[in-house]
C-alpha cells in the first residue's frame, strides 16, 4: 500500500525521484524477487468495504487529481473579478471539457441568476417585441451541439515572446461541450425580423453586460441559445441558465446570462468592439470584427506541466486541435523544431467548430526533442508559426494568436515553453 | 419578415424595453436627453471614478487609464485609452451608463454621465474646461481615432498566405532556441502532473 508521508509516492517527490532515477515508474512496475506487494499482499480495497451509493449525490474526482484544476495568474488582471482563469488541458484527454475546470472569463463577476428570475427579451426591428421566461425556452424544438469556446486572448501573453510555462496557462482560455438550446433563429423568427434587420445586439444580465454585434447572417445561421452543457445546466459561471454560443467565434461572444437580443440596422460598436477586442497592427491601426477563431493546435504532453517521468521507450505524444472555419482534417506533429513533421492519428473525424484530440505514438530515444504540433482544417488553412503571423500583424495584437508553440522536452523528461529560429 | 408561429413569449411592454434598452449608437441612436458640464464631470468623477482612474483619469495602479497615449499606437508598447484609442464617444457614454462604477453599475443618472464623459474628455485635452456635454452636442465630438479600424482583412492578407501545402521534410537547416518561457518565470508554481 501506498504511504502519502513517504516523498517519493507524492506526485511531487514522485516527479523529483522518478526524474533523477531515469524511469523509477517502469522499475516500481517491475517484479522483485518476492513479487509486486501490490499483487502478492492482499490489499484493503480488495479485502474491506467501499462508499455505499448513498455517499456521493453529486461527486466530485477522486482526490489523487486534486492538480485538475483552474488556475489562475495573479498579474494578469487588476483584480480577479475582470479576469481570466484556465482549463487544465495538460492533464485531460478526449475532447469533452469537465464543466468544473473548464475556464472562467467575467467582466462584474459570475452572477447568480435563478431560473424563475431569469427574462429574456427580443426587441428592437422585430414586428413583436417579446419576453421569454426560462420555462418558454424549454417549449421551443431543440438542437445539440459541440462546439470550442476559445477566448481570443487565448495564448496572448505569448505575442512578443515564450512568457508562460504550460499547456494550461498558453493554451487553457478554451473548453469544449456538447451544448443543448434554441436555434437564435427560432426565437428571432417568434419574433419576426423585420426587412431592415441586419445586425442583432447581444447583452448579459451582469453588470459588464458584456454586450456584442453580431451580423443577422451569422445569427441565423448556427447561433446557439444554450441552457445545457455536457447534459447538465449550464454551470453558474458559464451563463445560468441561459447563455449564447456562438461556433467557431471568439469567446467574447458567447454573451452568458444572456437576457437581451436587440435587431438593429448597424452595429452598435460596444466597448467589447472597439476598446477590446480590437486586434492592433504594427501600423497603429487596428482590425475590428475578428469575430473567427483560426486553426490551432497544442501538444498538451508532453508539456511543461506534463513532463515525461517513464525513461526511453514508448510515448505518447498527444494534444488538441480546432478550427473556427471548421472541422480538423489533419494534425501534423514536428519532434525537431519543425525540420521534418508526421501525420498524427486524429481520435476521431474532426467535427465542425469542434476540438479534435490528436495522438503520435512515438518511440523516445531519450534526446532533447523540440515538439510542436500544426493543425490543418477543411478550408485547407494551415495553422502558422508565430513569425508568419508577425510579420502580417507586428507585436501588438493581444488577441488571435494561433501560432505553432514549441515544447523543448530535455532529456530529463522536463519540458519548457521555447521559441524557436 | 420571418414568420414564428409557436406563440411563446408574450408581447414586452414599452416600460420593459425602455428599462433593459440603454444601448448606444455611434450615430446617437438611444441618447437621452441631459447635459453634463466638464467642471460637474470633475466633482462627479472625483467622489465615484478617482479611486480607481485617478483624479486626472490616467488610472491607479493596474486599472485601466482613460486618459493619455495619444500617438503611441504604432509604438512597442501602445497606451490605449478614450483619447489614443476608442474610435466613438457613445461606446464611452454607453459603457459608462450601463456599467460603471465598476461594482456599483447603474448607479448614475443621466446628467451625471454626460459630465463624465465631458470630463474623460477635457482630461484628453479633446475639449476647453468650459465644455458642456449634452444629447444636442454628442454628435459634435469626433474622438482622434474614429479612422483608425478596419474590419477584419485576414481573408485577403492571410488565408492564402496560409493555405499552402506545408513541408513535411528538411524544412530547415538548423533550429536555434531563441526564447525560454523560464528565464522569465512568471507562471504561478503548480504541481508537475505525474503519471499515476
Amino acid at each position: 500500500m501506498t504511504d502519502k508521508s513517504d516523498p517519493t509516492t507524492t506526485r511531487r517527490g514522485f516527479l523529483k525521484t522518478g526524474l533523477a532515477a531515469g524511469g523509477a515508474m517502469a522499475a516500481g512496475g517491475a517484479a522483485n524477487a518476492a513479487g509486486d506487494p501490490l499483487i502478492t499482499e492482499v490489499q484493503p480495497w480488495a479485502q474491506e468495504l467501499g462508499d455505499g451509493v448513498d455517499a456521493t449525490p453529486y461527486g466530485m474526482p477522486i482526490e489523487f487529481e486534486s492538480d485538475v484544476v483552474r488556475r489562475n495568474v495573479e498579474w494578469l488582471t487588476a483584480d480577479t473579478i475582470s479576469s481570466i482563469n484556465f482549463t487544465p488541458i495538460h492533464a485531460l484527454d478526449g475532447t469533452i471539457t469537465p464543466q468544473g475546470c473548464a475556464f472562467e472569463r467575467h467582466h462584474s463577476g459570475a452572477i447568480e441568476l435563478r431560473k424563475e428570475d431569469y427574462r429574456l427579451m427580443i426587441n428592437g426591428l422585430v414586428d413583436t417585441p417579446l419576453i421569454f421566461t426560462y420555462e418558454d425556452l424549454e417549449r421551443f424544438p431543440r438542437e445539440n451541439h459541440v462546439y470550442f469556446c476559445e477566448c481570443a486572448a487565448n495564448t496572448g501573453m505569448e505575442w512578443a515572446g515564450a512568457q508562460l510555462n504550460g499547456a494550461q496557462f498558453t493554451h487553457g482560455m478554451i473548453h469544449n461541450m456538447e451544448y443543448t438550446g434554441v436555434s437564435l433563429r427560432t426565437l428571432l423568427e417568434e419574433a419576426g425580423v423585420k426587412p431592415e434587420g441586419k445586425w442583432v445586439y447581444v447583452e448579459g444580465a451582469d453588470a459588464s453586460s458584456n454586450g456584442r454585434s453580431i451580423p443577422l447572417e451569422k445569427a441565423l445561421d448556427d447561433v446557439l441559445v444554450a441552457f445545457k452543457a455536457n447534459g447538465e445546466a449550464l454551470r453558474k459561471e458559464h451563463g445560468y441558465p441561459v447563455r449564447l454560443v456562438v461556433p467557431g467565434w471568439e469567446g467574447n461572444m458567447w454573451v452568458k446570462w444572456l437576457r437581451r437580443i436587440e435587431v438593429g440596422d448597424q452595429p452598435w460598436e460596444s466597448r467589447e468592439e472597439t476598446s477590446k477586442y480590437t486586434d492592433t497592427l504594427e501600423d497603429g491601426t487596428s482590425r475590428k470584427w475578428t469575430w473567427e477563431m483560426d486553426a490551432k493546435s497544442v501538444v498538451t504532453s508532453p508539456s511543461p506541466q506534463a513532463p515525461i517521468t517513464h525513461g526511453k521507450g514508448p510515448l505518447v505524444i498527444t494534444g488538441l486541435a480546432w478550427s473556427g472555419r471548421g472541422a480538423i482534417t489533419r494534425v501534423d506533429v514536428s519532434v525537431d523544431g519543425g525540420k521534418s513533421w508526421k501525420e498524427a492519428r486524429l481520435a476521431a473525424p474532426g467535427q465542425d467548430k469542434a476540438i479534435s484530440r490528436f495522438y503520435l505514438d512515438h518511440d523516445w530515444d531519450g534526446s532533447e526533442m523540440l515538439l510542436q504540433s500544426r493543425a490543418i482544417d477543411s478550408t485547407g488553412y494551415v495553422q502558422p508559426t508565430k513569425a508568419q503571423l508577425r510579420d502580417v500583424r507586428g507585436l501588438n495584437s493581444i488577441y488571435h494568436n494561433n501560432c505553432i508553440q514549441t515544447w523543448w522536452v530535455k532529456e530529463s523528461g522536463e519540458a519548457e515553453n521555447v521559441e524557436v529560429s | 419578415a420571418l414568420a414564428g408561429n409557436l406563440g411563446l413569449g408574450r408581447p414586452a411592454l414599452p416600460e420593459e424595453v425602455a428599462a433593459w434598452d440603454k444601448d448606444v449608437r455611434p450615430d446617437g441612436l438611444g441618447l437621452p436627453e441631459g447635459s453634463g458640464s466638464v467642471e460637474d464631470g470633475e466633482m462627479v468623477f472625483a467622489e465615484v471614478c478617482a479611486s480607481c482612474h485617478g483624479d486626472f483619469a490616467e488610472g491607479v495602479d493596474n486599472w485601466p487609464k482613460l486618459a493619455g497615449g495619444m500617438g503611441t499606437l504604432n509604438h512597442e508598447d501602445p497606451l490605449k485609452t478614450v483619447g489614443s484609442y476608442w474610435p466613438y464617444l457613445s461606446t464611452t457614454w454607453d459603457y459608462v451608463n450601463r456599467s460603471m462604477p465598476f461594482g456599483n453599475a447603474q448607479s448614475l443618472s443621466n446628467d451625471e454621465v454626460y459630465a463624465i464623459v465631458a470630463y474623460i474628455l477635457y482630461s484628453n485635452d479633446l475639449v476647453e474646461d468650459d465644455f458642456v456635454l449634452s444629447n444636442e452636442t454628442f454628435l459634435d465630438v469626433e474622438l482622434p481615432n474614429t479612422g483608425g479600424f478596419i474590419v477584419d482583412d485576414r481573408a485577403e492578407t492571410e488565408l492564402a498566405l496560409f493555405s499552402q501545402e506545408p513541408c513535411m521534410v528538411d524544412c530547415k537547416e538548423t533550429v536555434e532556441i531563441t526564447m525560454r518561457a523560464a528565464v522569465l518565470d512568471v507562471t504561478p508554481e503548480t504541481e508537475p502532473q505525474a503519471a499515476a
